[in-house]
């Protein structure tokens, strides 16, 4: 515990110190909602989007655009290039155990997720009007849940590449994959139906998002298929992670 | 007492026998070599030794203990510094030291070391801003920050330029001074010849030969040089009746006498008593090097 500690207080120092990439993880979704909220037909209630607006309709894809840079490219990068350097080595042959070095990882890469999530759901809020998430409880879990599958999906990258260079060649088409899916490239409503509905199973889920923010509870299924992805991805990862 | 005692180790990957048969000891104080060609299976012997890796067969104990059993014992207590392992760009010299102190439970000062090795300077430098002597240095000091009783260093200068090497090789004599045992893996000859008390040198997984560097030159490789430009003719008989000569050669106006023993003795002496001045006299010995040729069949690299 002990040296998970103080691990974690470097990897957060380390990961302050890389501020462009810190801002971008942050802050990149929350700058796509101001720019599209300047647009004011974009703030305009919508029959499209059952009469919300725009604005509020796309933002649970945006929470997709953070999730995705973090879960499957980030994370699996910086493990892969921990491996691939050493430096979890180094640590195996220390009284500390390299495990300590992955935990704070997972812990980084969710704070990070957080801290994006609240910004934009508080700039949406407070700029274009979008209501908080109408089902708290719900909202929490989907979002808890589309995580967790997101991150062990990367950890499964980090674990089948040998190579930072393999580990980016899984990263970028997952990466891809998953903001398609969520809707960010092209809003879900342009998307012929069938791949919509895909994007309801893909992770993080992006319609749970969207039922529990802006209307009902999400649907068990959207969430049982994020759990069992998250399960079989994380079950998988532990499997075949190696350490050097 | 020997605090490392290794015995028929044995260690295959898949169908790729890495180390076939080695034993050795390495007493309390000294700086062993584990010299020998690359995938000789020096890296896996001596990451058997430090626990990382299992051994299929023999037995390896390190300070009484099991590598394997009592590895959060030996973690406390053996340095490891393994060759190509990095640390993150960003992570600062000072950092690194104080987290990886932090691990230990009598850890020596970070400050301390870092002034030791010569980082004072470069205390708050990011890693990817160190030079090649200066992350080696880091890498050392990591491997000491946990005041071990044995290190053990792979390949601890490869990639350094001269001045940095030797630098390092003064560091190394230190720590030893203060009572380390070090374990040096490596296939700089010059290195080995400076550094260590004796030499563990394999071969395709076997251990061909084991002795103090001067005492493996002088049984393998016992052959010396000299070369001369004498002052007046010198008969061939005169040399070669010298039991220590073995043959004579002349080019141009230099005479080369190859022989063992006390050769150099016995040559000038029988100069002298026939009033012949050698010019430019040169012996040239056998160095470790020559001797890891005689064993291995393999030139040592550089």
């Amino acid at each position: 515990m002990h040296a998970f500690r103080n691990i974690l207080r470097t990897e957060a120092r380390l990961y302050l110190r890389d501020l462009p990439t810190l801002l971008t993880t942050i802050g990149l979704p929350t700058l796509i909602l101001v720019v599209l909220g300047l647009v004011p037909s974009l703030r305009k209630p919508d029959p499209t989007f059952d009469g919300q607006t725009f604005v509020s309709y796309f933002a649970p894809s945006l929470l997709v655009v953070t999730l995705a840079m973090v879960g499957v490219n980030t994370l699996p990068s910086v493990l892969a290039t921990y491996r691939e350097r050493g430096v979890l080595r180094r640590l195996a042959t220390t009284p500390a155990h390299p495990a300590a070095l992955l935990a704070a990882q997972l812990v980084l890469a969710l704070a990070g997720i957080l801290a994006s999530a609240l910004l934009l759901i508080l700039v949406a809020r407070l700029a274009f009007g979008v209501p908080f998430p109408r089902h708290p409880l719900g909202f929490t879990l989907a979002f808890i849940l589309g995580t967790a599958a997101l991150l062990s999906l990367g950890l499964l990258v980090a674990a089948v590449a040998r190579t930072t260079k393999a580990a980016q060649a899984l990263a970028v088409p997952l990466f891809l994959v998953t903001m398609f899916f969520g809707g960010v490239y092209l809003p879900r409503f342009l998307l012929p139906d069938v791949v919509a509905r895909i994007g309801d199973y893909t992770p993080p889920g992006v319609q749970a998002l969207l039922d529990a923010w802006t209307g009902t509870s999400p649907r068990p299924l959207h969430l049982a298929i994020m759990a069992v992805i998250a399960v079989a991805a994380g079950v998988g990862a532990a499997k075949l992670f190696r350490w050097e | 007492m020997p605090v490392i005692e290794v015995t028929h180790l044995k260690k295959r990957y898949g169908d790729l026998v890495a180390v076939d048969d080695v034993s050795f000891a390495v007493e309390a104080g000294e700086i062993f070599g584990v010299l020998g060609p690359n995938g000789a299976g020096k890296t896996t012997t001596v990451e058997c030794v430090a626990g990382l890796r299992v051994p299929d067969g023999g037995g390896v104990s390190v300070l009484g203990l099991d590598p394997r059993r009592d590895a959060a014992q030996l973690r406390q207590r053996v340095g490891v510094q393994l060759q190509e392992s990095q640390l993150p760009d960003r992570l600062r010299v000072a950092e690194a030291l104080e987290l990886y102190a932090s691990f230990y439970r009598n850890p020596a000062d970070p400050a301390e070391l870092i002034d030791k090795l010569g980082l004072g300077e470069k205390r708050n430098t990011p890693y990817k801003k160190l030079s090649g002597g200066q992350k080696q240095r880091l890498s050392i000091a990591l491997a000491l920050v946990g005041n071990p009783e044995i290190a053990i260093l792979d390949e601890l200068t490869t990639g350094l330029d001269p001045q940095a090497r030797r630098d390092t090789w003064g560091l190394i004599e230190q720590v030893r001074d203060s009572g380390v045992t070090i374990v040096l893996v490596t296939h700089f000859m010059e290195e080995a010849e400076r550094l260590c008390d004796r030499v563990a040198v394999i071969d395709r997984g076997r251990v061909v030969a084991l002795d103090s560097p001067a005492g493996l030159v002088s049984t393998v490789a016992p052959e010396q040089r000299i070369r001369f430009r004498p002052s007046a003719p010198v008969d061939d008989r005169l040399l070669t009746d010298l039991p220590e000569v073995s043959a004579v050669q002349r080019t141009g106006s230099q005479v080369v006498v190859t022989g063992t023993g006390d050769l150099l003795h016995a040559v000038t002496s029988v100069l002298a008593r026939h009033q012949i001045v050698a010019a430019d006299l040169r012996l040239e010995q056998s160095t470790l090097d020559d001797a890891f040729v005689e064993l291995t069949g393999h030139r040592p690299a550089n």
